[in-house]
C-alpha cells in the first residue's frame, strides 16, 4: 500500500518538474536527487519503517508546494494578473476621450 | 507644482502600501534565450551549500552570500529560480524568502523570542475556538478538531482545552512550558520555518500536527479553514477568492513545513556488508 502511494508522489513530482522545466528535466539536479532519495529508501521500506514514511512525507510536502504553486500561479494570471487599465480605456468605458491639447502639456517633454 | 506633487503622493502611497499586499516583480537580468541558463546548487566550503545564478553567486537582500546548510534544500531552491520565466515572482518563492529570513533575520531575534512569538498563537488557536452555533458548524468543529487536540494533548502530555467563550481557552503555564523545552530542541532555521507555518495557519496546535508527520499539509490547511469551508459547502464555491486564498495558503504552508523538514533533518547512510 505505501508502494503505490510512493509511486504516486514520484510519478506527480516529476510531472511537476517536468511542467517547469520542460524536456530536459531530466538532466536537473533535483531530478537526482528525487531519484537518488527514492531508490536508497526502497531498501529501508521493505518492513514498516518510520525513516521510509517520513521520506515519503516530505516528498508529498514537496509535491504540495510544486503543485500549488502552479495552481496559484495559473489562478492569478487568470483572474488577477490584468493588472489596472489605463486612463484611455478608463475614459472609452463610460463613451468618453481623454482631452488632447496641442503642444503637449507644461511639465511633458 | 500640482503635478510634482501628484508624483510625489504616487510615490509616497506606493510606499505605503505594504509588502505583501504589492506583488513585486524584476525582469529576468539580462538573459537571452540561447544562453545556457544553468541555475544549480554547489558545495562550498564548511558544508554549506550556494546557488549560482549564470556564473554569478547569490546573495540575500541584506547582501550576505546565500549559504544552506542542506543539499536538498540548495537544491529545492535552485528549482524555484528555474521555475522564473521572463519575470522574476518573488511571491512565488516561498522556500527562497524564508532562506533569506533565516539567513538576514532582519529583526534580530533570538532563539527564545522566536518560541515566545510562536507560542503566542497558543492562546489564540483556531482548534481551540468553538462556535455555539450553526449545529451542522458545531458538529463539524467536534468531529474534526477534537482528534488533533486529543491527539497533542496525548503526545505532548499537556492540557489544552477548547472554549466557547469570546476570551478563549486558559492554557496553563505548565503546557507553555513544556512546549518551550521541547521547541528548544530545534535549531534556528527550523524554528523560524515553524513559526512561518503557525502564522500561516493561525495554529500552535495543527503546525506541530505538521512537523509530527500526522497531518498532511492538504488537512492541515482544511482543518484550519474548517469555517469557510462550511460556508463554501453551503453557499457555493468563489474560484477566484476561495480557491486562490486555498492555494497560496497550502503552497505557503508546505514551503514552511518542507523548510523545517529540511533544517532539522540530517541523513546517514549506513551500508551493511552481506557476509556469506
Amino acid at each position: 500500500m505505501a508502494g503505490v502511494r510512493a509511486l504516486g508522489v514520484y510519478r506527480g513530482v516529476l510531472k511537476e518538474l517536468r511542467n517547469l522545466q520542460g524536456s530536459e528535466y531530466t538532466q536537473s539536479m533535483a531530478y537526482t536527487h528525487l531519484r537518488e532519495q527514492f531508490r536508497s529508501n526502497q531498501v529501508t521500506g521493505e518492513r514498516y519503517c518510520r525513516a521510509k514514511k517520513e521520506a515519503l512525507h516530505t516528498c508529498q510536502v514537496y509535491l504540495c508546494l510544486l503543485e500549488t504553486t502552479r495552481l496559484h500561479m495559473n489562478l492569478h494570471q487568470l483572474y488577477h494578473g490584468r493588472g489596472e487599465r489605463g486612463p484611455e480605456e478608463v475614459a472609452q468605458l463610460v463613451g468618453l476621450q481623454m482631452p488632447t491639447q496641442p503642444g503637449g502639456k507644461g511639465w511633458e517633454e | 507644482m500640482l503635478p510634482g506633487l501628484c508624483r510625489f503622493h504616487g510615490l509616497v502611497s506606493r510606499a505605503l502600501v505594504p509588502l505583501a499586499g504589492r506583488q513585486v516583480e524584476l525582469k529576468l537580468l539580462g538573459c537571452s534565450a540561447n544562453v545556457q541558463r544553468a541555475r544549480y546548487a554547489t558545495p562550498a566550503t564548511g558544508g554549506l551549500y550556494e546557488i549560482n545564478l549564470d556564473r554569478r553567486k547569490l546573495k540575500t537582500p541584506g547582501g550576505k552570500l546565500f549559504t544552506v546548510p542542506n543539499e536538498a534544500l540548495a537544491i529545492a531552491v535552485a528549482t524555484e529560480w528555474d521555475a522564473q520565466k521572463d519575470t522574476l515572482k518573488f511571491y512565488t518563492m516561498h522556500l527562497t524568502t524564508l532562506c533569506n529570513t533565516a539567513l538576514d533575520n532582519p529583526t534580530q531575534r533570538d532563539k527564545d523570542q522566536i518560541i515566545s512569538a510562536a507560542l503566542k498563537f497558543l492562546e489564540t488557536d483556531t482548534v481551540c475556538y468553538r462556535v455555539e452555533e450553526p449545529p451542522g458548524l458545531v458538529e463539524l468543529q467536534k468531529n474534526e478538531w477534537d482528534p488533533v487536540l486529543e491527539w497533542i494533548e496525548k503526545r505532548y502530555n499537556v492540557v489544552i482545552g477548547s472554549s466557547y467563550s469570546i476570551m478563549g481557552p486558559q492554557i496553563p503555564e505548565e503546557t507553555k512550558d513544556s512546549f518551550r523545552q521541547h521547541l528548544k530542541s530545534y535549531n534556528v532555521w527550523s524554528l523560524i520555518g515553524l513559526e512561518y507555518v503557525i502564522s500561516q495557519l493561525k495554529s500552535v496546535v495543527l503546525s506541530l500536527g505538521l512537523i509530527d508527520r500526522h497531518l498532511t499539509v492538504e488537512q492541515a490547511v482544511l482543518l484550519s479553514r474548517l469555517e469557510e469551508e462550511y460556508q463554501i459547502q453551503h453557499w457555493g464555491n468563489v474560484e477566484w477568492a476561495h480557491d486562490y486564498d486555498m492555494y497560496e495558503l497550502r503552497a505557503r504552508t508546505a514551503a514552511g513545513t518542507l523548510f523545517v523538514y529540511l533544517s532539522s533533518e540530517s541523513a546517514t547512510v549506513k551500508k551493511k556488508i552481506l557476509q556469506d
